[in-house]
């Protein structure tokens, strides 16, 4: 088992980094009824932002904390206006908006940044092995990890302790409840792909030195959060973390151990839960 | 002859709330049953499980002697359970009559076959002149015809019927209690209906529920007059 | 006076390759196979309900084994064709399961999955796909000419074949089942068994997709089956009307032509005006999406839509 303990941690910060990311697909798909296509999107421009003001020094981690999620929440909330005319329920029409707007902020990021994956400088007192018993291992990847898991617990405490949690919660079983709860969908559209923007955001700074920012990131990630979100269940925050942590490891400790057949084990657990549930899921997803 | 249709404490929740509660129903062949009873009483929700569009949270449904608890709402109306629902369920892009022919097709070997039958029960149900004309251009009450159209195109053996006369006009109430008395004999028939002068015109034996749970049954005339069934109402009212 | 409209237009159809320089002409062909996978995609979009992102997996799937049915000498273009069909339906019977069951945008998330699976396998298993590098499949006709009027031939058929079919009574069920699914049910008619029918149906027309593609571009890579490509094609059928076969070919060969053209245009750019393209089609043709049903759209004054019936059906 020894030599697997650095795939194994790897597989455990690219989860939690998987994590952050779909709990944001999961918002907008289970809240506001959208599958966003453009959430990589929002990923990238947090992971552009953090490469482009990281400098190695510590005063660039708020800075680009701050600048990059608020950057990404600034594009969820626009996409959610732009969503504004669609009507609810018409998903080929938000498939199609939210491709067009992915596509188009890949192109512009690609415009603004350049075509080729950039680099991402981590503050200096991080950028150094480790020592973890008798292995060495990145300081960041572990600092990473230490983050993650409190962001992944305080995102968990929000959903079941706060009441606008629970509302979230609730509105995920039950779509028509929000719309009996008398809320304008509009608000909940814009506050909840606003959250989902930051959530990505965050992701994106905190998680480019794992997947870092290139013109294929975007694409990258929404995929994996797409395959999380779906593992997980659609509707549950333990199984969405259970899914990326598994989603990680496949990705990591799958291809350490099994080289050649990793990238299926990944879809062939998908369609494998997917057969399993299938029936059961039908009567959730006839009512939503 | 044995019951066609026999429920065994059949109950449905929604959360905490008891939609049908151990209902027990014995409805011989050829009965006209009406299930009346105040807004919330589980009528709707005991004709979506004997139809097999929702499933129970307990007990058990027999048809024609045979256990269907667990058969799905299409197996259900290939054994001849047909329906109508609350809110005229038809399909708004097909014609008039391909709605007629397709409602009878598994029942009927086919939509060519069907298309027959279909036309002649436009005519009694009187839209003849609406035969070609696309269903999302009917009126109400004329999609409602269309599915009790629908609905008896299947010749069901047990035809359930919910609230068929709400929304209709004067001329098409007339139609409706028309065909409805024109049904054959060996058809058995459960009405949920709030307008009471069909359900006296049209069943053998009333049984009012209230919160799910059985209150009395009798005959047209013993429920007009019976004290537990105004308690019922006024109970709800109150 | 549809025919007046059709019949020119299949004639100049077979006209166009003695019109046009060659490249036009194979670029034309690759069109029209990219039009035949936008059936497929609209038979499952507009027609049964399902919108679909992941019709390229069958279209792969059929690519290769026509491919390696010519590269074993197995058979020429016909018997390729007809392998493309039957590996496209069996790999769409395998996948029913996870499809068939599922509505709306979930559909669009698990064909997502079976599209992005499908080019990881093409990818990885080199035995049968050359991997990244592609195939290159064994010349069939002699001409770009020939290879256009190949493809162009075999697209009316299965078109008209997919018409037909619609015309038929089990077109009627599809269109009742999209309509109101717990209305067919009721009706004792099995639902998802006319789905996976047409889910079967479309992965078999995708797979002969796939056959044409090697015929007429005597290659075949991962890229050809990208998710871009699938989004297009989704772009393409809900452009030409979802629920129109004829609409479906159109649009998509306007869409996939419309990228080629502003990629040579303007090379890095091309993206960013797609991108455009599709948030305008979005905006534009709303309710070609909704309704998936344009011959509605000249008398909408007179007749409510399906939908909107459905709406009154709910609230009153």
């Amino acid at each position: 088992m020894d030599p697997y303990l650095i795939p194994a941690l790897d597989g455990v910060a690219y989860g939690l980094l998987l994590f952050v990311v779909a709990a944001g697909l999961v918002l907008s798909f289970g809240v506001a009824g959208i599958l966003n296509l453009a959430h990589g999107t929002l990923y990238a421009i947090g992971a552009y932002v953090a490469a482009w003001l990281a400098d190695g020094g510590w005063a660039a981690v708020p800075l680009a904390l701050v600048a990059g999620v608020a950057g990404a929440t600034a594009a969820g909330t626009a996409l959610a206006g732009l969503l504004t005319p669609v009507k609810r329920g018409d998903h080929l029409t938000q498939a199609l908006l939210t491709f067009g707007l992915a596509l188009a902020g890949g192109s512009l990021l690609v415009s603004a940044f350049g075509p080729e994956d950039l680099p991402v400088r981590v503050p200096a007192a991080l950028d150094r092995p480790i020592d973890l018993a008798g292995h060495s291992y990145a300081a960041y990847r572990l600092v990473f990890i230490v983050v993650a898991a409190v962001i992944a617990v305080g995102l968990y405490l929000a959903l079941t302790r706060t009441r606008a949690g629970m509302l979230v919660r609730a509105a995920v079983d039950d779509p028509q409840m929000v719309a009996c709860l008398g809320v304008n969908p509009t608000r909940v559209r814009v506050g909840v792909l606003a959250v989902s923007g930051a959530l990505a955001g965050l992701a994106g700074v905190l998680g480019a030195p794992i997947i870092g920012p290139g013109p294929s990131t975007a694409a990258t990630v929404l995929l994996l959060s797409l395959v999380v979100v779906v593992l997980g269940g659609l509707n549950s925050v333990v199984g969405t973390l259970v899914a990326a942590l598994a989603v990680g490891e496949i990705q990591t400790l799958g291809v350490a151990l099994l080289p050649t057949a990793a990238p299926f084990l990944l879809y062939a657990a998908m369609a494998l839960i997917l057969a399993a549930r299938a029936r059961g899921l039908l009567r959730r997803w006839s009512t939503a | 002859m044995a019951d066609v249709l026999i429920t065994e404490a059949l109950t449905r929740r929604y959360g905490s709330l008891v939609a049908v509660d151990r209902l027990d129903l014995r409805i011989a062949p050829g009965e006209r049953r009406a299930i009346i009873g105040p807004n919330g009483a589980g009528k709707t929700t005991l004709l979506d499980l004997v139809a097999g569009a929702i499933r129970p949270s307990g007990g058990r449904i027999r048809f024609d002697g045979r256990d269907v608890t667990g058969y799905g709402p299409a197996r259900r109306a290939q054994l001849g359970i047909g329906r109508i629902h609350q809110r005229p369920a038809v399909w708004p892009s097909l014609t008039t009559l391909d709605n007629v022919a397709v409602a009878a097709a598994r029942r009927r070997g086919g939509v060519r076959r069907s298309r027959h039958t279909a036309v002649e029960l436009l005519d009694r149900l009187g839209l003849a002149a609406q035969a070609g004309a696309e269903a999302a251009r009917l009126s109400h009450g004329q999609r409602r015809q269309l599915e009790i159209a629908m609905a008896l195109a299947g010749e069901p053996r047990l035809l359930l019927l919910d609230e068929p006369a709400a929304g209709l006009s004067a001329v098409e109430f007339e139609r409706l209690g028309e065909v409805l008395r024109d049904l054959p004999e060996d058809v058995t028939v459960l009405l949920v209906e709030h307008r009471l002068d069909l359900v006296y015109a049209l069943a053998d034996v009333v049984t009012v529920l209230r919160d799910g749970q059985y209150v009395a049954t009798g005959t047209p005339d013993e429920i007009r007059v019976s004290h537990a069934v105004r308690q019922a109402y006024s109970g709800a009212v109150a | 006076m549809k025919w007046l409209v059709l019949l020119p237009a299949v004639a100049l159809a077979v006209a166009v390759p003695w019109l046009v320089d060659d490249y036009t002409t194979a670029t034309l062909s690759r069109l029209l196979v990219l039009g035949l996978v936008g059936v497929s995609v609209a038979l499952l979009t507009g027609v049964t309900g399902l919108p679909t992102l992941g019709q390229t997996a069958p279209f792969a799937a059929g690519a290769y084994a026509a491919a390696q049915v010519g590269l074993h000498e197995v058979g020429g273009p016909p018997v390729q064709l007809l392998a493309a069909a039957g590996v496209g339906a069996a790999f769409a019977l395998l996948t029913a399961a996870l499809v068939v069951y599922a509505r709306g945008v979930v559909v669009l998330m698990i064909t997502l999955a079976i599209g992005e699976l499908a080019i990881t396998v093409a990818s990885r298993w080199k035995a049968a796909t050359g991997g990244t590098d592609g195939l290159i499949a064994t010349a069939a006709f002699d001409s770009d000419r020939a290879r256009y009027l190949y493809a162009l031939a075999v697209v009316g058929v299965v078109v008209t074949l997919v018409l037909l079919a619609l015309r038929s009574p089990a077109g009627l069920l599809l269109r009742a089942s999209r309509d109101d699914e717990a209305r067919m049910r009721a009706s004792g008619h099995p639902v998802t068994a006319y789905l996976a029918g047409a889910y079967v149906a479309a992965g078999a027309i995708a797979g002969a997709g796939g056959a044409l593609l090697v015929t007429t571009q005597q290659y075949v890579s991962p890229a050809d089956f990208s998710f871009d490509t699938a989004a297009l094609l989704l772009l393409g059928v809900v452009i030409g009307g979802a629920g129109s076969m004829l609409g479906a070919v159109a649009g998509t060969a306007l869409v996939f032509a419309a990228r080629d053209w502003l990629s040579g245009l303007l090379p890095g750019h091309a993206p960013l005006l797609l991108g455009a393209l599709f948030v305008l089609t979005a905006y534009l043709l709303p309710r070609g999406v909704a309704g998936f049903d344009w011959r509605r759209i000249g008398r909408r004054d007179r007749a409510a839509s399906p939908r909107a019936v459905r709406r009154a059906n709910q609230e009153a």
